[in-house]
């Protein structure tokens, strides 16, 4: 009898504890470059995260859950990253997203894995999912996978046989020509200038009368969007005709803004991009726009796919179980039938890396022309 | 040969505009003994006051106007008095630290009250390029270069030729003589706070097409700016023009032809041997007091 | 109250201090450890640049560089599988060596051109961090670097490491204590108050600010050798000039040229934007405007206000003293 009267109480706690929880937001911390040399990429990646959560808490949360996100400001630094996620992960997360800064991914990664939290980051650095972590996930493709598609056009359809590199000397550029300098070795492409330049830089024409002295076949032009802008046009001004191969970063609808005619004729590989042809990511860019008053770039798409990863995880397990998220995204795919926030089918493998559908483009006429689409490999 | 003229024109340009940034900080040193490292934040600031008005819906020649009288308001009269007054007799430093402060919060608030993003800004130079010895230079540049000039001109002029300049000169000198014999040293060293003002918002507005309306822009320009004047001399106008021009000059054939990687190395270079051999920089006179 | 109350009163609250750093964090989560060992690696980068602006009245722009310089020989030499205490001895050579080199040809000429010679210096710095890959690892910057083992115990959890960090906080104050006791010390206090009498006086003005500097670069180096095992990871972004400014901002904040003041001014630097964060996006914006009116206020920092009130007391206390004794001079008289 007593023993029947203790678990009859000991069944109404369970209970009353689950009705509790039932109707608790899910806790989700952001940590982003929100201040300091990162700021564009964190604010964007912050704005597509709160418009991601609004939409999804608007249609009644996950599991009948609403979501709640913090965010907190790493200053581009990653000692204060390490400190903010610390304090994030003190507080129990559901889910960590950010950084987006590489080396504040690598400073806190390990935290959140110790932690067993998953931790859904900006980061396109090759190596980051490289060393077994097993709670780290991209929400774009790393640069191991972007650069050989440019390399190989650069090869089979440009022909070239030398190439000029410029890359703007942070993680982000030292990182992308690494990877790219290497596939070129495999294809006998030989590097005729490598040019590194700065973050915020506005003139470029040393850079480029290196390139003209060099005389290459194609110029590969890794940089952020102003400064592909600014280097767009002195390109021009001096006269260099080889083709222009870049990333998202060169042909953006941001750079054809800012560098007008001398955009045309760049081409580039294309992985997120509120260009794309196709419908859910135009209609995502007529929201945020109508949101926030601006065409956001490849991280305000980045924050708010990490929110639709967490929502179809979670769907998956069925439960809000901070410790199976991990589980349940590697090998999981989610199809943009079933789950539009998505935008594009995605393929999240071992390792944490995502699959999907990618675009060659190049600008005609002020336009995004697609040239080519690289299907989803599986 | 071609190169090097290329890069001379282009270095020149680009010097043109840490020139004009570092015009207004030897202006505030001299008169006031400010070391203003909010000076970057200052001239990436008018550009979103213009931005702001044009947001409203006003005309792009109001919203400059606005842009240059809220600058002068802000950046001239209310900088002097809520800052510099109150601190302007504790020495040097703790002003300087409170000048770092301000552009910590200025950037923040640009940031926070309209956007991280980069906007780009209409210029009032057409775009386009003309040709110089056979090299194309874009028109922007040389509206920079030309108010550079026009304002070292029209400084120097105001500073030897008016009696109004020879009173300023006098305040900046030596405040308590200039005080004895009727000069409104108050007034003069407003003055050089509104004119510092007025040529941030006028830099702003020539800049901001080439360097976009970003809340982080300052950092770049308020640095290069410090050194250029430093590398012509604290104290002279002139100076700090050469100064500007010979940085951006320096900067262009390092990239060119020492590396890349260390361009920005060469110009530190440069200073320290400028402090070497002639510590009162390129134009700069030679100061009295040895602390 | 007696002078010797006082005294006991001053043991009595410092000792309390110390009990409180020691004790208080011990149920801290692994954020307010970070926090605070972040601050006790900050006060001692402050206290060095303490020692050559407060004391000896030169500004260095370089003291972010230094604590780079200090955290790279770290970084590389523990992932070498070398001991922290061997790198820490490196740290200290190598940042008081390079100090003394550049400030002898600065001080030749003037005294402020330290300040822009150090400037230049900063960036120098920066860029051979960042460029020079086969070192520094570059922009990648170097992980995994591993927590010191001392006396047998193994420091990679948040608590054993934050008192490695308080306890070279504890050392370092001690050491400088001393030499602002000692001769030296008084000779670089003398040297910024009037440096020609100080000269008149025989002092070697050049040597001794050129030590105070070289010794307050070696204490950037300390930090910095501390830095790198407690973040675990660096790259050459956090070491660049605006490091620099910050440990300045701190040493006037705090009150340059008083003992505590890089203790108070690394704590308004570390904590106060953490305190600031409930309000979202414009912490930063507080903070700026916080350490504004601070200096507004009183421009000598916070220990200048403290300085202020007590001489104020004093001056009353002394006339009160004339308001009593005047009369009964009267009557002698």
């Amino acid at each position: 009898m007593k023993s029947k009267i203790i678990a009859g109480l000991m069944l109404a706690a369970l209970s009353g504890g689950a009705a509790f929880a039932q109707g608790a937001p899910i806790k989700i911390a952001d940590v982003a470059e929100l201040s300091g040399g990162g700021a564009t990429v964190g604010n964007n990646w912050k704005n597509g995260i709160d418009l991601a959560v609004e939409e999804v808490n608007a249609k009644g949360g996950v599991l009948g859950r609403k979501l709640e996100v913090s965010h907190a400001d790493s200053q581009s630094n990653p000692g204060i990253a390490r400190a903010q996620v610390q304090k994030a992960l003190d507080g129990e997360p559901y889910v960590l997203l950010g950084p987006g800064y590489s080396g504040s991914v690598k400073v806190t990664a390990p935290l959140a894995a110790e932690a067993e939290i998953t931790q859904i980051m900006g980061g396109e650095a090759a190596e980051l999912t490289q060393g077994g972590n097993k709670y780290l996930f991209r929400t774009s493709f790393g640069q191991q996978s972007s650069m050989p598609k440019v390399a190989k056009y650069i090869n089979d359809e440009l022909k070239a046989k030398s190439v000029a590199i410029v890359w703007v000397n942070n993680d982000f550029g030292k990182g992308g020509r690494d990877v790219i300098t290497k596939e070129f070795a495999k294809y006998n492409i030989k590097v005729a200038a490598d040019l590194s330049t700065e973050a915020g830089q506005a003139d470029f024409a040393a850079d480029v009368s290196k390139i003209k002295a060099a005389a290459p076949d194609a110029v590969f032009v890794y940089v952020n969007e102003e400064e592909s802008a600014r280097m767009l046009k002195e390109l021009k001004r001096q006269g260099v005709t080889a083709p222009l191969i870049g990333e998202t970063t060169l042909v953006g609808q941001k750079v054809v803004e800012l560098a007008g005619d001398a955009a045309n004729g760049a081409r580039g590989h294309v992985g997120l991009t509120t260009d794309a042809p196709v419908d859910l990511v135009k209609a995502f860019r007529e929201k945020f726009v109508k949101k926030y008053n601006y065409v956001p770039d490849h991280n305000g798409i980045k924050g708010y796919l990490a929110i639709y990863m967490v929502k179809a995880a979670t769907e998956k397990m069925g439960k809000v179980d901070p410790k199976g998220v991990a589980n349940a995204l590697h090998g999981l795919t989610i199809k943009a039938a079933q789950e539009p926030g998505i935008l594009m089918d995605v393929t999240f493998d071992e390792k944490g890396d995502i699959d999907r559908q990618g675009f060659l483009v190049e600008i005609v006429d002020g336009k995004q022309v697609i040239k080519q689409v690289l299907p989803k490999l599986n | 040969m071609s190169n090097l003229l290329d890069l001379l024109v282009a270095g020149l340009a680009t010097g043109a505009i840490y020139a004009i940034v570092a015009v207004g900080f030897t202006l505030l040193w001299q008169t006031s003994q400010t070391i203003n490292f909010a000076q970057g934040e200052f001239v990436m600031l008018p550009a979103f006051l213009m931005l702001a008005a044009m947001h409203a819906g006003v005309p792009f020649w109001l919203a400059i106007i606005f842009g240059i009288l809220l600058s002068m308001l802000l950046l001239g009269l209310g900088f002097k008095m809520l800052l510099v007054d109150p601190m302007l007799r504790h020495g040097v430093l703790p002003l300087a630290i409170a000048t770092m402060a301000l552009a910590i919060g200025i950037k923040e608030a640009v940031k926070q009250f309209f956007s991280a993003e980069a906007s780009p800004f209409p210029s009032i130079v057409p775009a386009g390029d003309i040709s110089v010895f056979g090299r194309l230079v874009s028109l922007q540049s040389l509206g920079v270069l030309a108010l550079a000039i026009s304002a070292v001109v029209a400084l120097t002029l105001l500073l030897n030729r008016t009696s109004l300049g020879h009173q300023m000169q006098a305040a900046a000198q030596n405040p308590t003589v200039a005080r004895i014999i009727g000069v409104p040293v108050e007034r003069m060293i407003l003055l050089t706070f509104l004119i510092n003002a007025f040529l941030v918002a006028l830099a702003s507005l020539l800049i901001t097409p080439i360097y976009l309306a970003k809340f982080s822009s300052g950092e770049v320009l308020g640095q290069a700016a410090f050194i250029a004047a430093i590398v012509g001399g604290f104290n002279q106008v002139r100076g700090a023009i050469a100064g500007g021009l010979l940085i951006g000059v320096v900067d262009n054939l390092a990239a060119a032809y020492v590396s890349t990687q260390y361009r920005a190395a060469v110009p530190m270079l440069l200073l320290i041997v400028i402090i070497l051999f002639r510590p009162q920089g390129l134009l700069g006179r030679p100061e009295e007091r040895t602390v | 109250m007696s002078a010797a109350t006082k005294k006991y009163l001053r043991i009595a609250f410092g000792l309390a201090v110390i009990a409180a750093l020691i004790f208080v964090p011990m149920n801290f989560n692994r954020y307010g450890l970070f926090i605070l060992s972040q601050w006790a690696v900050m006060t001692i980068a402050a206290m060095g640049l303490n020692l050559t602006l407060g004391y000896a009245g030169q500004v260095s722009l370089a003291q972010g560089a230094f604590v780079g310089i200090g955290a790279y020989t770290a970084a590389i030499m523990t992932t070498q599988g070398l001991p922290l205490i061997g790198a820490l001895g490196v740290s200290i050579v190598l940042c008081f060596a390079i100090g003394w080199l550049l400030g002898y040809p600065a001080l030749r000429v003037q005294h402020h051109y330290l300040a822009f010679v150090t400037l230049a210096f900063s960036t120098l710095a920066f860029l051979v961090f960042r460029n020079e890959d086969w070192l520094t690892k570059g922009i990648y910057g170097i992980s995994n670097i591993p927590r010191p083992h001392l006396f047998g115990f193994a420091t990679n959890k948040p608590l054993p490491f934050y008192y490695v960090c308080l306890g070279s906080l504890g050392i370092v104050s001690l050491a400088v204590w001393w030499l602002i006791r000692s001769p030296w010390g008084r000779a670089f206090v003398a040297l910024r108050e009037n440096p020609i009498r100080a000269l008149s006086l025989g002092i070697d003005t050049r040597r001794y600010t050129l030590m105070a500097f070289a010794i307050g670069s070696a204490l950037g180096g300390v930090a910095g050798t501390l830095y790198a095992p407690l973040t675990q990871y660096i790259d050459p972004v956090p070491f660049n000039l605006s490091l620099s400014l910050d440990l300045l901002m701190m040493v006037i904040v705090g009150g340059s040229g008083f003992y505590f003041g890089p203790f108070l001014g690394a704590m308004i630097a570390v904590l106060l934007p953490e305190w600031l964060r409930f309000t979202q996006g414009y912490y930063l914006m507080l903070y700026a405007l916080a350490v504004i009116l601070l200096l507004i206020y009183s421009p000598t920092g916070i220990l200048g206000i403290l300085d202020r009130y007590l001489t104020e007391r004093r001056t009353k206390a002394a006339s009160a003293l004339r308001e009593v004794a005047k009369p009964k001079l009267e009557t002698a008289a």
